[in-house]
């Protein structure tokens, strides 16, 4: 299934964030892996996405203009396929 | 944000390493010939169990997610279970590299049991002649058994891993080979001439033509052997391989050595690169973001001589302890540029100028006793 801005997910229990200038470091206890989240603004929407029913709901909440949120989806997306990010 | 973005802050330093390294101790019962750290013996100045455990509480406060626990041979502690669990317990996890020769069938079933834990056994050849002639008699024997030990414990999968050298780089698909028949998975990272290796590398550092024959194995088995992006010198060649093309020197990286002592990266430990240590007022934070050695590398680095050369953008000019304990000028080119440069500066460098490593708490040289009738 891909993911959608219909999409219900949340950060994976599993995953710390460490902020960082750029974003943050997001660490994955269970694969191991380390990945990169490059903007802080991906970093609060994957946060918040626990709280909103859909992903659309959480961009809306942080004020994301539409014409940002293709890109979002396809970092929402990539950061599932990491397991950083699971659908709930 | 773009890639060279996110490299370029990455190069201005974090607030606190991505990948940390931990020496826990220079005590080994092996003597491998290239030992970054030149271990042997037991530093009585080791941190003890409190201070280690200060020190990974520091680490969780800095939220370094997971911490390189090596050495000499880190099983060598008797503290050793007590470290790691305290590192585990507190969300910091631990991948730590061994030898294997503490590795029993007990050993391996109360690693198995333990979460967030990798381990990494170090071969340095894919049979027991390549591997002996480096690390030791009896050394490849005693990691399969650490292998076959930890297969059977459940452990599940742990890492392979392999210092390339001139004598192993034709056996690149018999570790793969080796790592697949276990389900671990084969990390090979770059020999590099600090510790023990300075005298070794010029022996045993991969000639160009097996560099080009790394850069090509990697591009097509690179997803699934892990490097420490340690090979990004060979960038240079044309196409890049996955990973940060940069030296994380006090900026991503550092070393933490047995006595506490803070260095840039593993690969430097040397009293030029020795930026504090942990026990200092303000502890291993305040080494990190203030020491004035960490502050001039996270300075940006210029292409020194390797300004005029089209590939620059591609290898960054290589790595910064190959080039210092080689004995060349650390803005020129990497003493295994692919380009060849490196060797005609090496030609010019008399060996007695390149730095000496040290501290080395290597064995003292042993002297054969003739044994009555032999």
């Amino acid at each position: 299934m891909t993911l959608t801005l219909d999409t219900a997910c949340e950060l994976d229990p599993r995953v710390s964030l460490r902020p960082e200038p750029f974003g943050a470091l997001a660490y994955h206890y269970g694969n191991r892996r380390l990945v990169f989240l490059r903007h802080p603004d991906i970093v609060a929407v994957v946060r918040d996405l626990a709280d909103h029913g859909s992903v659309r709901d959480a961009l809306v909440a942080r004020g994301v203009a539409t014409e940002r949120w293709p890109g979002f989806v396809s970092a929402l997306e990539s950061l599932r396929n990491s397991e950083i990010v699971r659908v709930r | 944000m773009s890639a060279e973005t996110l490299v370029e802050q990455l190069k201005g330093g974090l607030d606190a390493p991505i990948c940390l390294t931990w020496e826990l101790t220079y005590a080994c019962n092996l003597e491998c010939i290239h030992c970054l750290s030149s271990s042997g013996r037991r530093d009585p100045r080791e941190l003890d169990t409190p201070q280690a455990k200060a020190v990974i509480d520091e680490l969780r406060r800095l939220q370094v997610f997971y911490v390189n626990i090596g050495g000499g041979e880190p099983m060598v502690r008797r503290d050793f279970f007590e470290i790691v669990s305290h590192a585990v317990d507190n969300g910091v996890g631990v991948k730590f590299s061994t030898n294997g020769a503490f590795i029993d069938t007990d050993a391996a079933r109360r690693l198995a049991a333990m979460d967030y834990l990798d381990i990494q056994i170090s071969i340095d050849g894919a049979d027991e002649p390549t591997n002996d002639a480096v690390r030791g008699a009896g050394s490849f024997a005693t990691a399969r058994r650490a292998m076959d030990n930890l297969a059977a414990s459940g452990f599940g999968p742990f890492k392979i891993s392999v210092v390339v050298t001139r004598h192993n780089v034709a056996q690149l698909d018999a570790f793969k080979a080796l790592a697949d028949s276990y389900g671990a998975q084969l990390r090979i990272t770059r020999l590099r001439p600090a510790g023990r290796g300075a005298d070794t590398w010029h022996q045993l550092h991969p000639t160009n033509v097996q560099q080009r024959e790394i850069h090509r194995w990697l591009l097509a088995h690179g997803e699934n052997v892990l490097t420490g992006d340690s090979f990004f010198h060979l960038n240079a060649f044309g196409e890049s391989l996955p990973g940060l093309n940069m030296c994380g020197a006090g900026r991503v990286v550092c070393l933490i050595d047995p006595v506490g002592d803070v260095y840039a990266c593993p690969f430097v430990i040397h009293s030029d690169f020795r930026a504090g240590n942990v026990l200092d007022a303000g502890g291993f934070t305040r080494v990190w973001r203030e020491s004035d050695l960490f502050r001039e590398l996270r300075e940006p680095q210029g292409a020194g001589a390797c300004a005029s050369c089209g590939a620059w953008d591609a290898c960054q000019g290589g790595c910064m302890a190959a080039k210092f304990f080689t004995g060349l000028p650390l803005d020129g080119p990497d003493p295994e540029c692919v380009g060849g440069d490196g060797e005609r500066a090496l030609a010019s460098v008399p060996v007695a100028l390149a730095p000496r490593p040290w501290p080395d708490h290597s064995k003292p040289a042993r002297t054969r006793i003739p044994v009555a009738g032999q």
